[in-house]
């Protein structure tokens, strides 16, 4: 077991474009780290990095206080889950998972025992004598997962290991990862581009785009405090709403109407012209089922869609965004990897409502929890900086 | 219903085809020479024509065709041996490395492959005797590998692109070295393309005529197609069909004995399972 210390990690490809710019992220021993982005951030990268399959064109990679930059993978001893698992098709699953022991000449009698026992934790026991081929997708993962921990690495690496299953599958090895993860205490460093796994799995989460670290924070962090547009928007299912703004005061002027905001936060964005207002699905509701001592605003707006999904209702409201924001809008998707044909408010409502589409519904909107953007850097001016883990300045350039 | 007819009846014909001249040197292997002389046109040996195995045992008896034998079972198997190694390690090359000169080396193996054999005769023939290579083993060996390495390359290279890179790097993360990786993982899970390349130049190097002839004087290293041609018996105007079919049969014997026994090990679809297609 051993601590990961990414320093000042740059990854430049032959024609100098940089995949990884500049990251640094301290994965602290027993931690769970992930490492989230969309297609292209460099996160799997900076994975192959930590591992020895990728060179590293400056910085420093320290695993314990190792520095690692120029050892081979096998003296880094790491193990790493694959997310086409790797399995070994010729060997059965015992060899599979025996093979790192088999390399390290391991006595027969030790590795047998240290496989039986990575089986059994796994469930992988009336599997042993098959092979690879004539496995599930869900074993084929846990062999691969057997295989890593077999030994005693100083530290798991996962690159999108739950990609290939289908959706129920997915939900069961995530909860059996962070099981395993949490009994065996092992510093893990996890990439994945889905941000579900980035909330529910991670001690930490590291938000990369482009190549740059945007933000370092606990999910909570993350979900409540991000540092700007792109963390935002890609933290959070439904995504977070982002409408155009314009304060006076603590009255804040959205397309659909104006609502008022604490002071505290109102003071921090006087005087800013044209903002970008970021409000969560869950931050709105039904202005009808909303206790009257809630505090917040209402507004009316007419819905045009309504999905209800039983325990809770998004309802659709389209508006018109203003040039400016419209282009700030459609890159922030563009960065997301979404495509998304119209502005419109995603509200989550209460299942018990009964707004329906085509209504004129007044809608209550929690002021408390209103995020304001700067358009022009993306920098989130409303921020809570004591409760937003590490923000990088220089991710906001880039926006 | 019918299309199952047409297919036997396909069967049949293709059958035929290719195995009657196999079935007629086994049918004159069994015939008495004197049979044969006399004109012998049934399948079976007539009454009194038969020759039971005595042919095999004459052929077998004959030293010259023992060493021939011999000689083939060896340059054969060396050169499949070298040729598989060699073209093992250079394919794994070419499908994983980038260098100068790939696509050269590639087409090079081409050309090689292309080079009417027969031109090479002549000059081969003056330098083994100008180096000393002339009716040894090595003689023919190294003409036998440098016409079947470029198909054994072109061969297990398409295989060795066919496996993923994770599967070594894999490998390696869990702690072996280059070397470990590819002889613990790659190359068993190139075995059907190793064996495909080894049965093609086994073949090459057992059916060879033309080196066999040309650069052999003696038994030293004279293989078995050269040295039937060389079995006329006491008569020359009266070859020994009989015999020579019999030595005929018996050549072909390992060959058959080889592939059976490469042949299971090119199993398809070995690598099913590796990763998540």
């Amino acid at each position: 077991m051993a601590a990961i210390d990414m320093k000042n990690i740059v990854k430049k490809y032959g024609d100098g474009f940089p995949a990884v710019n500049d990251v640094s992220i301290d994965v602290q021993d027993g931690e769970f780290m992930i490492l989230v982005g969309p297609s292209g951030c460099g996160k799997s990268t900076l994975l192959r990095m930590i591992v020895g399959l990728e060179d590293i064109t400056s910085g420093d990679m320290m695993i314990g206080e190792k520095r690692v930059n120029d050892l081979a993978p096998r003296d880094r001893n790491l193990s790493m889950v694959f997310q086409n698992y790797a399995l070994y098709p010729h060997l059965t699953v015992y060899e599979n998972i025996a093979f790192p022991l088999r390399l390290a000449k391991t006595p027969d009698a030790e590795v047998d025992e240290k496989v039986r026992a990575a089986s059994k934790t796994l469930e992988l026991d009336e599997h042993l004598e098959r092979k690879p081929g004539n496995l599930s997708g869900g074993q084929r993962q846990r062999v691969a997962m057997g295989r890593a921990i077999v030994r005693d690495a100083d530290a798991f690496l996962f690159d999108e290991p739950l990609s290939n299953l289908d959706a129920k599958l997915r939900g069961q090895m995530r909860s059996e990862i962070a099981r395993l993860q949490k009994r065996l205490g092992i510093t893990t460093v996890y990439v994945t581009h889905d941000q579900t796994e980035a909330m529910t799995l991670g001690d930490r989460v590291a938000v990369l785009k482009r190549g740059v670290l945007q933000q370092l924070a606990t999910p909570r962090e993350l979900y409540e405090n991000p540092g700007n547009l792109f963390v935002a928007g890609f933290i959070g299912s439904p995504p977070m709403n982002f409408l155009p703004a314009t304060v006076e005061g603590t009255s804040v002027k959205l397309p659909f109407g104006s609502v008022d905001i604490p002071a505290d936060k109102a003071e921090k964005v006087q005087d800013k012209g044209l903002l970008i207002a970021g409000i969560r699905p869950g931050d709105f509701e039904d202005a009808s089922v909303v206790d009257a001592d809630r505090t917040g605003s209402t507004f009316r707006a007419k819905v045009d869609v309504v999905e209800w999904l039983g325990n809770e209702a998004y309802a659709y409201l389209p508006f018109e965004a203003p040039p400016e924001v419209q282009a700030q809008l459609q890159q922030l998707e563009r960065d997301l990897d979404g495509e998304s044909l119209r502005t419109q408010l995603v509200v989550g409502l209460d299942g018990t409502s009964r707004v329906a589409a085509g209504d004129d519904a007044e809608i209550w909107v929690n002021t408390k929890k209103i995020h304001l953007f700067d358009p022009q850097t993306g920098e989130n001016l409303t921020v809570d900086k004591e409760r937003a883990g590490r923000l990088e300045s220089r991710a906001l350039n880039s926006v | 219903m019918k299309q199952k007819i047409g297919m036997v009846v396909g069967v049949a014909l293709i059958l035929a085809w290719c195995l009657l001249p196999v079935a007629w040197i086994i049918s004159l292997s069994f015939k008495s020479q004197t049979a044969i002389t006399n004109g012998s046109p049934g399948f079976f040996p007539a009454d009194g024509a038969g020759a039971g195995w005595q042919n095999y045992q004459d052929v077998w008896d004959n030293e010259q065709f023992r060493r021939a034998i011999f000689n083939s079972i060896g340059i054969s198997l060396i050169a499949t041996a070298l040729s598989v190694i060699i073209a093992t390690l250079a394919a794994y090359a070419i499908a994983r490395l980038e260098f100068r000169g790939k696509k050269l080396v590639l087409t090079m193996a081409l050309v090689i492959a292309m080079f009417p054999v027969v031109s090479l005769v002549g000059p081969l023939f003056d330098m083994w005797r100008a180096i000393g290579l002339y009716d040894t083993w090595p003689g023919l060996i190294i003409p036998y590998m440098s016409f079947t390495l470029p198909l054994a390359i072109w061969t297990l290279s398409a295989f060795f692109r066919e496996i993923p890179w994770e599967m070594e790097q894999a490998a390696q993360v869990d702690g072996a070295t280059s070397w470990q990786a590819f002889r613990r993982v790659i190359v068993p899970l190139a075995a059907p393309g190793v064996f495909t390349a080894a049965i093609l130049t086994f073949f090459f190097a057992w059916n060879d005529f033309v080196f066999g002839i040309s650069l052999t004087s003696t038994e030293a290293a004279r293989p078995i197609p050269a040295s039937l041609s060389f079995f006329v018996g006491a008569d020359p105007f009266n070859r020994p069909a009989s015999l020579l079919a019999a030595g005929a049969v018996i050549s072909t014997i390992p060959i058959i004995v080889i592939i059976l026994i490469f042949q299971r090990k090119i199993v398809a679809g070995l690598t099913s399972g590796a990763v998540k297609g």
